[in-house]
């Protein structure tokens, strides 16, 4: 947050903690993504699926490489109750950042059959997390001795559509008071531009998320399942080409190519606060693509 | 309305095996307006059971298909069916799951079978020929709010301050894209109203007491209690 609130441009990162009890591919991850951002986002049992609860790796990447966490947090598998538990857990080891997020629904995950939560959702969770630290105080007023601070982050999705009624959505949780926003992958400038016009009232540091394609495979499950994500054509039609030519490694090149084209746009054309990059289990292409864009 | 749905045939007929003699109560209540409980449907269940009896070569038992005003009113179930009742092994309610409750208290000991599932509390749609959920009986109505559409019931999340990232084009993720996203409902309704104050408003976390089972309003003078 202080580099942030300094005015310069930052990176986060992302990695997810997935279903193994083993800690080494996170710090891995957090060890190649280290020197080009300034945290460092655990994902909390995304798309629904069951894995390794984030406080954990949020901490371990804290300790074992020194490199900041944005603990993500949904409301989607536990109660207020459990929630200030973890919480304050995770003021007592260090975390500085929370992502609240309301969470994907279960039945979209890998255990359909689980009773969905969502006791509370990502402005309440907010609320919460307001009175925890300004307040020093739970949602029934009851005193928190040595209550945590953290910077409180919240996601946005500038695919919306409608995107009225996700603006004042977002608007909603601003009220409340967060510090930062991150959003969820784009692909183009525009799209970009068109977001960071819509929300500028709203005066909250905003990292545009980036998602590379680890595969075509992958495109086109994005394209297809993930709500609201529009992938160019062009874009499409390179990577196709790129596979067909070069097969993987052709294909992440042509990746690299393609999103320090676009980061760069963002820096050059936007007044974005930074990059989010979120590229889940490749994290080597991430220097790569902050490295081709040149715009440190 | 309380939406009901008969169970499958076989279901009632294991539950019905055995018996000598069988009372089929219908209700003129929503199981009526539906068409899945009322007189009509008492006198077609009926028949299906003695149809059973009789293909299966079984001795056919007594049984007698009726109707009563409403189910769910102590009262009125009683006054109905305690004449009844005596001559009969067992009763066979055609209600909703509240109706089956209150005949299972006023005919004590008599046997009653459940003939529905009791499916939602919600609105019949002559146009589409469907019935959806529209209430969860929350305890805490905020429909003044969200632009007469209730987000605890038709958001997948129960969301108080949505939409969430899951909809996309007005449609939930969940269920596959066919249902609407209830928060871009919302927006609309509001939108078209000139309330989008109200959409933006922030509405702090549920006390879900109100909604904890089991509820009760009223009845603290014991004097007033009605006498089956």
């Amino acid at each position: 947050m202080k580099q942030i609130n300094a005015g310069k441009f930052v990176f986060t990162g992302e990695l997810e903690p997935v279903k193994t009890m083993n800690l080494e591919e996170v710090i891995e991850g957090a060890k190649i993504l280290k020197d080009h951002v300034v945290a460092i986002n655990i994902t909390d049992n995304p798309t629904a699926f069951g894995y390794m609860n984030a406080l954990v790796p949020s901490y371990m990447i804290q300790k074992e490489v020194g490199v900041e966490a944005v603990y993500q947090v949904t409301t989607r598998d536990r109660n207020r109750l459990a929630l200030l538990s973890d919480l304050l857990a995770a003021g007592a080891l260090g975390i500085k950042n929370v992502l609240a997020l309301t969470g994907d629904h279960t039945t979209v995950g890998d255990t359909p059959q689980a009773k969905p939560v969502f006791d509370l959702d990502s402005a309440t969770l907010v609320y919460m997390l307001r009175k925890m630290i300004d307040e020093g105080l739970d949602l029934n007023n009851n005193e928190i001795k040595n209550p945590p601070k953290f910077n409180i982050g919240i996601a946005a999705a500038p695919n919306a559509d409608p995107l009225e009624a996700e603006i004042l959505k977002i608007e909603r949780k601003v009220k409340l008071g967060v510090d930062f926003i991150q959003t969820q992958c784009v692909y183009s400038v525009e799209q970009v531009k068109n977001f960071l016009e819509a929300t500028s009232y709203l005066k909250t540091p905003i990292l545009i998320g980036i998602a590379p394609f680890k595969s075509i495979s992958m495109m086109k499950w994005m394209v297809q399942y993930v709500p609201g994500i529009k992938v160019p054509s062009e874009i499409q039609e390179t990577l196709f080409k790129a596979k067909k030519k070069g097969g993987k490694e052709a294909v992440y090149e042509a990746n690299i190519e393609i999103f320090s084209e676009l980061l760069r746009g963002i820096r050059k054309t936007t007044n974005a606060t930074g990059i989010h990059m979120m590229a889940i289990g490749f994290e080597w292409i991430v220097p790569k693509i902050i490295e081709r864009a040149g715009i440190i | 309305m309380i939406i009901v749905q008969q169970k499958p045939l076989n279901e009632i007929f294991e539950m019905t095996k055995n018996l000598k003699s069988l009372l089929i109560v219908g209700c003129d209540g929503c199981a009526s307006i539906i068409q899945v409980g009322g007189e009509r449907q008492a006198q077609v269940l009926k028949t299906l059971l003695e149809m059973e009896k009789k293909v299966k070569g079984e001795e056919t038992p007594v049984i007698k298909a009726i109707s009563i005003l409403r189910q769910c009113d102590r009262q009125v179930a009683a006054t109905a069916l305690n004449p009844l009742r005596e001559d009969y092994e067992a009763i066979l309610s055609l209600g909703c799951g509240v109706g089956v409750q209150t005949i299972s208290e006023v005919c004590k000991p008599t046997l009653i079978i459940p003939a529905n599932d009791t499916k939602f509390l919600g609105m019949h749609d002559t146009r589409k020929g469907k019935f959806q959920e529209l209430c969860s009986a929350c305890g805490e109505c905020i429909l003044f709010e969200t632009g007469g559409i209730c987000p605890i019931t038709r958001c997948a999340k129960s969301l108080l301050n949505g939409p969430c990232g899951g909809q996309s084009k007005g449609k939930c993720e969940v269920g596959g894209g066919k249902n609407d996203c209830a928060w871009i409902l919302i927006f609309n309704s509001l939108k078209d109203r000139n309330r989008l104050d109200l959409f933006t408003k922030f509405r702090p976390p549920k006390d879900y007491r109100l909604s904890g089972h089991p509820r009760e309003i009223g009845g603290e003078d014991e004097d007033q209690e009605v006498s089956s």
